[in-house]
Protein backbone atom coordinates (compact mmCIF):
# COMPACT_ATOMS: atom_id res chain seq x y z
CA UNK A 1 0.00 0.00 0.00
CA UNK A 2 1.59 3.22 -1.07
CA UNK A 3 0.36 6.55 1.44
CA UNK A 4 0.46 10.17 1.42
CA UNK A 5 -0.67 13.08 3.64
CA UNK A 6 -0.38 16.54 2.81
CA UNK A 7 -1.46 19.44 4.97
CA UNK A 8 -1.59 22.67 2.82
CA UNK A 9 -1.88 26.20 4.51
CA UNK A 10 -2.52 24.92 7.72
CA UNK A 11 -4.36 27.45 10.73
CA UNK A 12 -5.19 27.02 14.12
CA UNK A 13 -7.19 29.29 15.84
CA UNK A 14 -8.92 29.64 19.50
CA UNK A 15 -11.35 32.46 19.27
CA UNK A 16 -8.85 35.30 18.35
CA UNK A 17 -5.28 33.72 19.31
CA UNK A 18 -3.93 32.41 16.55
CA UNK A 19 -2.30 28.99 17.61
CA UNK A 20 -0.76 28.62 13.83
CA UNK A 21 -0.69 29.50 10.14
CA UNK A 22 0.84 28.96 7.00
CA UNK A 23 1.49 25.44 7.38
CA UNK A 24 1.80 22.95 4.60
CA UNK A 25 3.97 19.58 4.61
CA UNK A 26 3.73 16.55 2.26
CA UNK A 27 5.41 13.37 3.60
CA UNK A 28 5.25 10.15 1.22
CA UNK A 29 5.55 6.60 2.22
CA UNK A 30 8.16 5.93 4.48
CA UNK A 31 9.48 9.19 5.12
CA UNK A 32 9.33 10.48 8.70
CA UNK A 33 8.28 14.37 10.30
CA UNK A 34 9.40 15.79 13.43
CA UNK A 35 7.68 18.84 14.76
CA UNK A 36 8.96 20.72 17.40
CA UNK A 37 8.39 23.77 19.71
CA UNK A 38 8.39 24.73 23.25
CA UNK A 39 5.41 24.44 24.91
CA UNK A 40 1.99 26.26 23.98
CA UNK A 41 3.55 26.59 20.81
CA UNK A 42 0.48 24.08 19.17
CA UNK A 43 2.78 20.53 18.97
CA UNK A 44 -0.60 18.57 20.03
CA UNK A 45 -3.10 20.68 18.41
CA UNK A 46 -1.26 20.15 15.18
CA UNK A 47 -1.40 15.93 15.96
CA UNK A 48 -4.71 16.25 16.56
CA UNK A 49 -5.72 18.13 13.25
CA UNK A 50 -3.86 14.93 11.67
CA UNK A 51 -5.33 12.87 13.16
CA UNK A 52 -8.61 14.53 12.47
CA UNK A 53 -10.02 14.86 15.72
CA UNK A 54 -9.76 18.85 15.62
CA UNK A 55 -10.72 20.48 12.88
CA UNK A 56 -8.36 23.09 11.19
CA UNK A 57 -9.85 27.06 11.00
CA UNK A 58 -8.47 27.33 7.43
CA UNK A 59 -6.21 24.40 5.21
CA UNK A 60 -6.60 20.82 4.47
CA UNK A 61 -4.72 17.46 5.24
CA UNK A 62 -5.52 15.29 2.54
CA UNK A 63 -4.69 11.39 3.32
CA UNK A 64 -4.19 9.62 -0.51
CA UNK A 65 -3.97 5.96 -0.37
CA UNK A 66 -4.04 3.48 -3.18
CA UNK A 67 -5.28 0.87 -0.88
CA UNK A 68 -8.65 -0.29 -2.68
CA UNK A 69 -9.69 -3.00 -0.19
CA UNK A 70 -13.66 -2.92 1.08
CA UNK A 71 -12.79 -2.33 4.73
CA UNK A 72 -10.55 0.75 3.58
CA UNK A 73 -11.75 4.08 5.70
CA UNK A 74 -10.13 7.13 6.39
CA UNK A 75 -9.46 6.89 10.12
CA UNK A 76 -7.90 3.44 9.58
CA UNK A 77 -4.85 4.63 7.69
CA UNK A 78 -4.26 6.80 11.04
CA UNK A 79 -2.85 5.49 14.94
CA UNK A 80 -2.14 8.06 17.66
CA UNK A 81 -0.61 8.15 21.29
CA UNK A 82 -1.07 11.00 22.90
CA UNK A 83 -1.02 12.21 26.43
CA UNK A 84 -4.44 13.26 25.47
CA UNK A 85 -6.02 9.87 24.56
CA UNK A 86 -7.39 7.91 27.35
CA UNK A 87 -7.75 4.27 27.81
CA UNK A 88 -11.18 3.33 29.54
CA UNK A 89 -10.12 2.09 32.68
CA UNK A 90 -13.00 0.11 33.36
CA UNK A 91 -11.86 -2.25 30.77
CA UNK A 92 -8.75 -4.97 30.69
CA UNK A 93 -5.91 -3.73 28.32
CA UNK A 94 -7.11 -6.88 26.29
CA UNK A 95 -11.01 -5.80 26.39
CA UNK A 96 -9.36 -2.09 25.41
CA UNK A 97 -8.11 -3.64 22.11
CA UNK A 98 -10.95 -5.90 21.43
CA UNK A 99 -13.00 -2.71 21.79
CA UNK A 100 -11.11 -0.62 19.07
CA UNK A 101 -11.15 -3.03 16.73
CA UNK A 102 -15.23 -3.59 17.07
CA UNK A 103 -15.52 -0.20 17.01
CA UNK A 104 -13.38 0.28 13.80
CA UNK A 105 -16.00 -2.30 12.96
CA UNK A 106 -13.02 -5.12 12.34
CA UNK A 107 -12.86 -8.68 14.00
CA UNK A 108 -11.12 -8.94 16.82
CA UNK A 109 -8.51 -11.54 16.77
CA UNK A 110 -7.08 -12.71 20.13
CA UNK A 111 -3.87 -14.30 19.07
CA UNK A 112 -2.84 -10.92 17.17
CA UNK A 113 -4.08 -8.97 20.52
CA UNK A 114 -1.97 -10.82 22.80
CA UNK A 115 1.16 -10.77 20.62
CA UNK A 116 0.64 -7.01 20.83
CA UNK A 117 0.56 -6.75 24.31
CA UNK A 118 3.61 -9.02 24.37
CA UNK A 119 5.08 -6.34 22.58
CA UNK A 120 4.86 -3.66 24.83
CA UNK A 121 5.50 -6.13 27.92
CA UNK A 122 2.10 -5.63 29.05
CA UNK A 123 1.36 -9.71 28.73
CA UNK A 124 1.04 -10.55 32.11
CA UNK A 125 -1.28 -8.20 32.84
CA UNK A 126 -3.38 -7.98 30.02
CA UNK A 127 -6.41 -9.00 31.65
CA UNK A 128 -5.96 -6.80 34.83
CA UNK A 129 -8.56 -3.24 34.46
CA UNK A 130 -6.07 0.08 32.88
CA UNK A 131 -7.29 2.04 36.06
CA UNK A 132 -5.23 -0.43 38.18
CA UNK A 133 -2.17 0.05 36.03
CA UNK A 134 0.82 2.65 36.06
CA UNK A 135 1.13 6.15 34.23
CA UNK A 136 3.73 3.89 31.89
CA UNK A 137 2.00 1.10 31.83
CA UNK A 138 -0.84 3.22 30.35
CA UNK A 139 1.18 4.55 27.98
CA UNK A 140 2.00 1.63 26.91
CA UNK A 141 -1.89 0.52 26.34
CA UNK A 142 -1.89 3.43 24.02
CA UNK A 143 0.78 2.17 21.65
CA UNK A 144 -0.79 -1.46 21.50
CA UNK A 145 -4.57 0.41 20.83
CA UNK A 146 -2.42 3.09 18.07
CA UNK A 147 -0.87 -0.08 16.37
CA UNK A 148 -3.89 -2.77 16.86
CA UNK A 149 -5.28 -1.93 13.16
CA UNK A 150 -1.70 -1.58 11.04
CA UNK A 151 -2.08 1.90 10.44
CA UNK A 152 -0.16 3.46 8.03
CA UNK A 153 0.46 6.72 9.21
CA UNK A 154 1.66 6.87 13.16
CA UNK A 155 0.71 9.90 14.99
CA UNK A 156 3.01 10.33 18.16
CA UNK A 157 2.64 13.22 20.90
CA UNK A 158 5.51 12.83 23.09
CA UNK A 159 5.76 9.70 23.01
CA UNK A 160 8.66 8.85 25.57
CA UNK A 161 6.07 10.47 28.46
CA UNK A 162 5.83 7.66 31.36
CA UNK A 163 8.04 5.23 30.04
CA UNK A 164 10.83 3.53 31.76
CA UNK A 165 13.91 3.01 29.59
CA UNK A 166 12.47 -0.39 28.96
CA UNK A 167 9.44 1.54 27.63
CA UNK A 168 11.90 3.73 25.54
CA UNK A 169 13.53 0.60 23.63
CA UNK A 170 9.95 -0.73 22.88
CA UNK A 171 8.81 2.63 21.58
CA UNK A 172 12.35 2.93 19.22
CA UNK A 173 11.50 -0.66 18.27
CA UNK A 174 8.16 0.74 17.11
CA UNK A 175 8.97 3.60 15.43
CA UNK A 176 11.48 1.84 13.52
CA UNK A 177 8.68 -0.87 11.84
CA UNK A 178 6.61 2.23 11.14
CA UNK A 179 9.15 4.01 9.25
CA UNK A 180 9.66 0.70 7.18
CA UNK A 181 5.53 -0.07 7.40
CA UNK A 182 4.40 4.04 6.42
CA UNK A 183 4.78 7.53 7.54
CA UNK A 184 6.03 8.08 11.16
CA UNK A 185 4.63 12.24 12.32
CA UNK A 186 6.40 12.46 15.95
CA UNK A 187 5.69 15.69 18.08
CA UNK A 188 8.00 16.23 21.01
CA UNK A 189 10.05 19.04 23.00
CA UNK A 190 12.84 16.34 23.01
CA UNK A 191 15.59 17.60 20.34
CA UNK A 192 18.16 14.46 20.66
CA UNK A 193 17.15 12.33 17.59
CA UNK A 194 16.34 15.50 15.11
CA UNK A 195 18.65 14.10 12.77
CA UNK A 196 17.21 11.10 12.25
CA UNK A 197 13.95 12.26 10.69
CA UNK A 198 13.38 13.32 7.12
CA UNK A 199 11.64 16.71 7.62
CA UNK A 200 11.09 19.06 10.58
CA UNK A 201 8.65 21.58 11.25
CA UNK A 202 9.57 24.01 13.90
CA UNK A 203 5.94 25.22 15.50
CA UNK A 204 7.98 28.04 17.25
CA UNK A 205 8.34 29.53 13.43
CA UNK A 206 4.24 29.41 12.57
CA UNK A 207 2.60 32.16 14.63
CA UNK B 1 -21.72 -7.48 -1.15
CA UNK B 2 -20.63 -4.73 -3.02
CA UNK B 3 -19.08 -1.33 -1.41
CA UNK B 4 -22.11 0.68 0.10
CA UNK B 5 -23.36 -2.28 1.89
CA UNK B 6 -19.99 -3.17 2.83
CA UNK B 7 -19.54 0.38 4.29
CA UNK B 8 -23.40 -0.15 5.74
CA UNK B 9 -22.20 -3.36 7.37
CA UNK B 10 -19.04 -2.16 8.98
CA UNK B 11 -21.25 0.87 10.02
CA UNK B 12 -23.91 -1.01 11.64
CA UNK B 13 -21.29 -3.27 13.79
CA UNK B 14 -19.72 0.28 14.59
CA UNK B 15 -22.94 1.27 16.39
CA UNK B 16 -23.79 -2.39 18.08
CA UNK B 17 -19.49 -2.52 19.16
CA UNK B 18 -20.58 1.16 20.95
CA UNK B 19 -23.64 0.01 22.51
CA UNK B 20 -21.82 -2.90 24.11
CA UNK B 21 -19.35 -1.06 24.83
CA UNK B 22 -21.57 1.35 27.20
CA UNK B 23 -23.53 -1.64 28.30
CA UNK B 24 -20.68 -3.53 29.92
CA UNK B 25 -19.37 -0.15 31.04
CA UNK B 26 -22.63 0.58 32.66
CA UNK B 27 -22.83 -2.84 33.97
CA UNK B 28 -19.01 -1.93 35.84
CA UNK B 29 -19.75 1.67 37.27
CA UNK B 30 -23.38 1.69 37.34
CA UNK B 31 -23.34 5.53 36.73
CA UNK B 32 -26.60 5.72 34.80
CA UNK B 33 -28.34 2.69 36.55
CA UNK B 34 -27.87 3.86 39.75
CA UNK B 35 -29.21 7.49 39.57
CA UNK B 36 -31.93 6.12 37.15
CA UNK B 37 -33.29 3.64 40.07
CA UNK B 38 -32.15 5.79 42.66
CA UNK B 39 -34.76 8.72 41.20
CA UNK B 40 -37.50 6.46 40.37
CA UNK B 41 -37.89 4.98 43.82
CA UNK B 42 -37.29 8.45 45.50
CA UNK B 43 -39.90 10.28 43.68
CA UNK B 44 -42.11 7.67 43.93
CA UNK B 45 -41.96 7.71 47.80
CA UNK B 46 -42.39 11.24 47.90
CA UNK B 47 -45.80 11.03 45.59
CA UNK B 48 -46.54 8.05 48.30
CA UNK B 49 -46.15 10.37 51.21
CA UNK B 50 -48.09 13.08 49.86
CA UNK B 51 -50.90 11.75 48.40
CA UNK B 52 -51.37 9.04 51.66
CA UNK B 53 -54.52 7.71 51.54
CA UNK B 54 -56.84 10.12 49.07
CA UNK B 55 -56.94 8.95 45.35
CA UNK B 56 -56.01 11.61 42.81
CA UNK B 57 -57.93 11.91 39.39
CA UNK B 58 -56.57 10.15 36.27
CA UNK B 59 -55.30 13.17 33.94
CA UNK B 60 -53.10 14.20 37.64
CA UNK B 61 -51.77 10.69 38.11
CA UNK B 62 -51.01 10.39 34.19
CA UNK B 63 -49.00 13.75 34.67
CA UNK B 64 -47.30 12.59 38.14
CA UNK B 65 -46.27 9.39 35.93
CA UNK B 66 -44.54 10.83 33.20
CA UNK B 67 -42.74 14.25 35.98
CA UNK B 68 -41.74 11.11 37.05
CA UNK B 69 -39.84 9.83 33.84
CA UNK B 70 -38.77 13.22 32.63
CA UNK B 71 -36.80 14.22 35.72
CA UNK B 72 -35.15 10.49 36.28
CA UNK B 73 -33.99 10.71 32.65
CA UNK B 74 -32.75 14.22 33.56
CA UNK B 75 -30.48 12.49 36.17
CA UNK B 76 -29.30 9.50 34.34
CA UNK B 77 -29.11 10.27 30.10
CA UNK B 78 -26.91 12.51 29.94
CA UNK B 79 -24.55 10.23 31.36
CA UNK B 80 -23.87 8.40 28.02
CA UNK B 81 -21.83 11.50 26.98
CA UNK B 82 -21.05 13.14 29.91
CA UNK B 83 -18.38 10.47 31.09
CA UNK B 84 -16.91 10.02 27.39
CA UNK B 85 -16.00 13.78 27.92
CA UNK B 86 -15.23 13.85 31.94
CA UNK B 87 -12.88 10.95 31.17
CA UNK B 88 -11.47 11.91 28.13
CA UNK B 89 -12.34 9.14 26.12
CA UNK B 90 -14.09 11.29 23.32
CA UNK B 91 -11.01 12.42 21.79
CA UNK B 92 -10.37 7.84 21.59
CA UNK B 93 -14.08 7.54 20.42
CA UNK B 94 -13.41 9.96 17.85
CA UNK B 95 -10.41 7.91 16.67
CA UNK B 96 -12.34 5.39 16.07
CA UNK B 97 -15.09 5.86 13.96
CA UNK B 98 -17.98 8.40 12.34
CA UNK B 99 -20.20 10.85 14.45
CA UNK B 100 -22.80 9.37 13.18
CA UNK B 101 -22.00 5.63 14.59
CA UNK B 102 -21.49 7.32 18.26
CA UNK B 103 -24.69 9.12 17.58
CA UNK B 104 -26.56 6.23 16.41
CA UNK B 105 -24.47 3.50 19.05
CA UNK B 106 -25.26 6.05 22.09
CA UNK B 107 -28.79 6.67 21.08
CA UNK B 108 -29.53 3.13 21.33
CA UNK B 109 -28.31 2.55 24.76
CA UNK B 110 -30.44 5.15 25.90
CA UNK B 111 -33.72 4.04 24.34
CA UNK B 112 -32.42 0.46 26.14
CA UNK B 113 -32.09 2.37 29.40
CA UNK B 114 -35.64 4.26 28.86
CA UNK B 115 -37.16 1.37 28.32
CA UNK B 116 -35.77 0.24 31.95
CA UNK B 117 -36.27 2.99 33.45
CA UNK B 118 -39.81 2.92 32.33
CA UNK B 119 -40.75 -0.40 33.01
CA UNK B 120 -39.93 -0.18 36.05
CA UNK B 121 -41.26 3.27 36.86
CA UNK B 122 -44.77 1.79 35.37
CA UNK B 123 -44.46 -1.41 38.13
CA UNK B 124 -43.84 0.65 40.65
CA UNK B 125 -46.56 3.17 40.03
CA UNK B 126 -49.67 0.23 39.41
CA UNK B 127 -48.38 -1.57 42.83
CA UNK B 128 -48.11 1.28 45.13
CA UNK B 129 -49.94 4.38 43.81
CA UNK B 130 -53.89 4.47 44.14
CA UNK B 131 -56.12 4.95 41.36
CA UNK B 132 -53.95 4.61 38.87
CA UNK B 133 -55.94 1.97 36.43
CA UNK B 134 -55.24 1.45 32.57
CA UNK B 135 -58.63 0.51 31.06
CA UNK B 136 -56.83 0.21 27.15
CA UNK B 137 -53.65 -0.88 27.23
CA UNK B 138 -53.14 -0.76 23.81
CA UNK B 139 -52.95 3.01 23.82
CA UNK B 140 -50.74 2.54 27.21
CA UNK B 141 -48.04 0.38 25.70
CA UNK B 142 -47.96 2.45 22.37
CA UNK B 143 -47.72 5.51 24.51
CA UNK B 144 -45.06 4.23 26.08
CA UNK B 145 -43.08 2.49 23.18
CA UNK B 146 -43.36 6.36 21.54
CA UNK B 147 -42.75 8.36 24.31
CA UNK B 148 -39.37 6.04 25.68
CA UNK B 149 -38.14 6.37 22.21
CA UNK B 150 -38.64 10.11 21.45
CA UNK B 151 -37.36 10.75 25.63
CA UNK B 152 -34.49 8.63 24.37
CA UNK B 153 -33.87 10.26 21.11
CA UNK B 154 -34.08 13.98 22.85
CA UNK B 155 -31.82 13.31 25.52
CA UNK B 156 -28.98 11.52 23.57
CA UNK B 157 -28.15 15.13 21.91
CA UNK B 158 -28.89 17.10 24.48
CA UNK B 159 -26.41 15.45 26.37
CA UNK B 160 -23.83 15.50 23.32
CA UNK B 161 -24.49 19.49 23.35
CA UNK B 162 -24.26 19.69 27.19
CA UNK B 163 -21.34 18.09 27.70
CA UNK B 164 -18.97 20.05 25.83
CA UNK B 165 -20.46 22.92 28.26
CA UNK B 166 -18.67 23.81 31.73
CA UNK B 167 -22.24 23.46 33.78
CA UNK B 168 -23.64 20.26 32.78
CA UNK B 169 -25.40 19.79 35.69
CA UNK B 170 -27.75 22.93 35.78
CA UNK B 171 -27.38 23.28 31.90
CA UNK B 172 -29.47 19.62 31.10
CA UNK B 173 -32.90 20.68 32.66
CA UNK B 174 -32.58 23.69 31.20
CA UNK B 175 -31.91 23.20 28.05
CA UNK B 176 -34.19 20.38 27.88
CA UNK B 177 -37.24 21.51 29.32
CA UNK B 178 -38.30 23.54 26.07
CA UNK B 179 -37.35 20.59 23.72
CA UNK B 180 -38.72 18.29 25.47
CA UNK B 181 -42.38 20.13 26.25
CA UNK B 182 -44.19 19.44 23.67
CA UNK B 183 -42.96 15.34 24.28
CA UNK B 184 -44.48 15.93 27.83
CA UNK B 185 -47.93 17.22 27.16
CA UNK B 186 -48.24 14.48 24.43
CA UNK B 187 -47.11 11.50 26.45
CA UNK B 188 -49.80 12.76 29.53
CA UNK B 189 -52.55 13.05 26.93
CA UNK B 190 -52.27 9.81 25.61
CA UNK B 191 -51.67 8.19 29.13
CA UNK B 192 -55.19 9.92 30.04
CA UNK B 193 -56.56 8.39 27.30
CA UNK B 194 -55.69 5.21 28.30
CA UNK B 195 -56.79 5.55 31.79
CA UNK B 196 -59.90 6.81 31.10
CA UNK B 197 -60.44 3.61 28.46
CA UNK B 198 -60.88 5.92 25.08
CA UNK B 199 -60.82 3.90 22.09
CA UNK B 200 -57.25 3.50 20.18
CA UNK B 201 -58.48 5.61 17.47
CA UNK B 202 -58.82 8.66 19.80
CA UNK B 203 -55.18 8.00 20.60
CA UNK B 204 -53.82 8.33 16.86
CA UNK B 205 -53.30 11.97 17.10
CA UNK B 206 -51.01 11.43 19.65
CA UNK B 207 -49.10 8.79 18.22
CA UNK B 208 -48.84 10.58 15.30
CA UNK B 209 -47.60 13.34 17.47
CA UNK B 210 -44.89 11.25 19.00
CA UNK B 211 -44.01 9.90 15.85
CA UNK B 212 -43.27 13.19 13.58
CA UNK B 213 -41.62 14.26 17.40
CA UNK B 214 -39.06 11.55 16.89
CA UNK B 215 -38.00 11.96 12.91
CA UNK B 216 -37.49 15.30 13.43
CA UNK B 217 -35.36 14.81 16.89
CA UNK B 218 -33.37 12.15 14.95
CA UNK B 219 -32.90 13.87 11.76
CA UNK B 220 -31.73 16.83 13.12
CA UNK B 221 -29.42 15.17 15.22
CA UNK B 222 -27.85 13.14 12.32
CA UNK B 223 -27.00 16.57 10.66
CA UNK B 224 -25.89 18.50 13.41
CA UNK B 225 -24.14 15.83 15.64
CA UNK B 226 -20.82 15.82 13.91
CA UNK B 227 -20.36 19.51 14.08
CA UNK B 228 -21.07 19.08 18.12
CA UNK B 229 -18.92 15.88 18.28
CA UNK B 230 -15.61 17.55 16.67
CA UNK B 231 -14.07 20.30 17.87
Amino acid sequence: MNIRIEARELKKAFNRRVIFQNLSFSLAQHQTLLVTGKNGSGKSTLVKILGSVLTPTAGTVTVTSDFTGRDHSPLADIGLVSPYLMMYDEFSAVENLSLALAIRGMSPHAAEIDALLEKVSLYDRRHDLVRTYSSGMKQRVKYAFALVHHPAILLLDEPMANLDNEGIDIVHRVMEEQRERGILIVATSDLSDINSYDLRVDMNERR
Amino acid sequence: MNAVEHIGHSWARSVIAIFKKDWHSELRTRYAISALVMFVITTIAIILFSIGNESAPPDLLSAMLWVVVFFAAMSGLSRSFVTEEERGTAMTLQLLTSPSAVLFGKLLFNIVLVFGLNALTVVLYALFINGFVIRTLSIFVVTIILGSTALAASSTILAAIIAKANTKGTLYPVLSFPILLPWLLTVINGTRLASEGAFFSEALGEFQILLSYIVVVVATSYLVFPYIWKE
